[in-house]
């Protein structure tokens, strides 16, 4: 993302003294973003879309709040979070999704043990059954796991980002990190591995 | 100093961040050069983070882009923050 060359700091300041119109040109880099983590978590597009809206007008109603010594993305993300949790606390009361920490976060998850390993090359994402395993395994992922990968692995977002927006400490983002990719490969590992071997015509 | 394959596994987060302290990575290095089955793990893992982070491209939903500024524009006008 090119905000480096935009003046974030510049527009915050012109939106605080009353040109308010600048929000529309603030945000427009972390649409995607943010619709991406709602989605993330809520596995639903319209409640998805729902929590995007409602961050975002947080994000304006409380930007006097903001401090310039995060990353205005950083602090975007960690209010998408916050209504993303509450969204689910509210929907999933009756589902029980739990928020809190997995009694085994200590625990070791044991990766799927394969003798040989196919590269699977990223063309293969046309692939609809692929992308559908992918994402059915990543939603899958407890919501303490899923957050941190999506904001890792997906969003590239480094570890003290992560940690930041996440309000919890680097090591604890490394630990359920390091879990969130073992459940990924010991689930996705087998899958994908099967569908190699149909697909030879494919060079992989 | 030779360690197990479940000593391995512990690492392989570590090791694909290249986080790991040198005389870690010499350990795991050495094992994974004998060890096909760890190799496989470490491969299939890295593969699937590729894999997954390609999923970045998706499509937005139609006109969600201009629903969420008439949102704000609405909010925009109504209040100061």
């Amino acid at each position: 993302m090119a905000t480096e060359l935009r003046d974030e700091s510049r527009m915050i300041a012109s939106i605080l003294a009353g040109d308010a119109q600048w929000f529309h040109e603030l945000i427009r880099p972390y649409e995607r973003r943010v619709y991406a983590m709602a989605l993330s978590f809520l596995r639903n597009e319209a409640d998805a879309e729902d929590v995007t809206q409602e961050a975002f007008l947080k994000a304006f109603r409380n930007l006097a709040s903001f401090r310039g010594d995060a990353k205005f993305g950083t602090w975007l993300v960690s209010i998408t979070l916050n209504e993303a949790r509450s969204r689910i606390r509210r929907r999933d009361a009756l589902q029980m999704e739990s928020l809190d920490e997995p009694a085994d976060e200590e625990g070791h998850t044991s990766p799927a043990l394969l003798r040989d390993w196919k590269e699977i090359p990223s063309e293969a994402l046309e692939r609809k059954e692929i992308r559908l395993l992918l994402h059915k395994a990543v939603t899958a992922l407890p919501l303490i796991y899923r957050e941190v990968f999506q904001l890792r692995d997906i969003e590239q977002m480094s570890v003290n980002e992560a940690a930041a927006a996440l309000g919890i400490t680097i090591s604890s983002v490394k630990v359920r990190l390091h879990r969130a990719r073992m459940m990924l490969q010991k689930t996705l590992a087998p899958q994908l591995q099967q569908m190699a071997p149909k697909r030879r015509r494919w060079a992989w | 100093m030779v360690i197990e394959c479940k000593h391995v596994w512990a690492h392989i987060s570590g090791y694909l961040d290249q986080t790991l302290p040198p005389e870690v990575l010499e350990q795991v290095e050495k094992h994974l050069a004998h060890c096909e089955i760890c190799s496989a793990i470490l491969d299939s893992t890295r593969n699937i983070l590729i894999l997954t982070a390609d999923e970045r491209v998706f499509e937005l939903p139609l006109g969600f882009s201009e629903r969420l500024h008439a949102r704000l524009e609405e909010e925009i006008n109504g209040i100061t923050p």
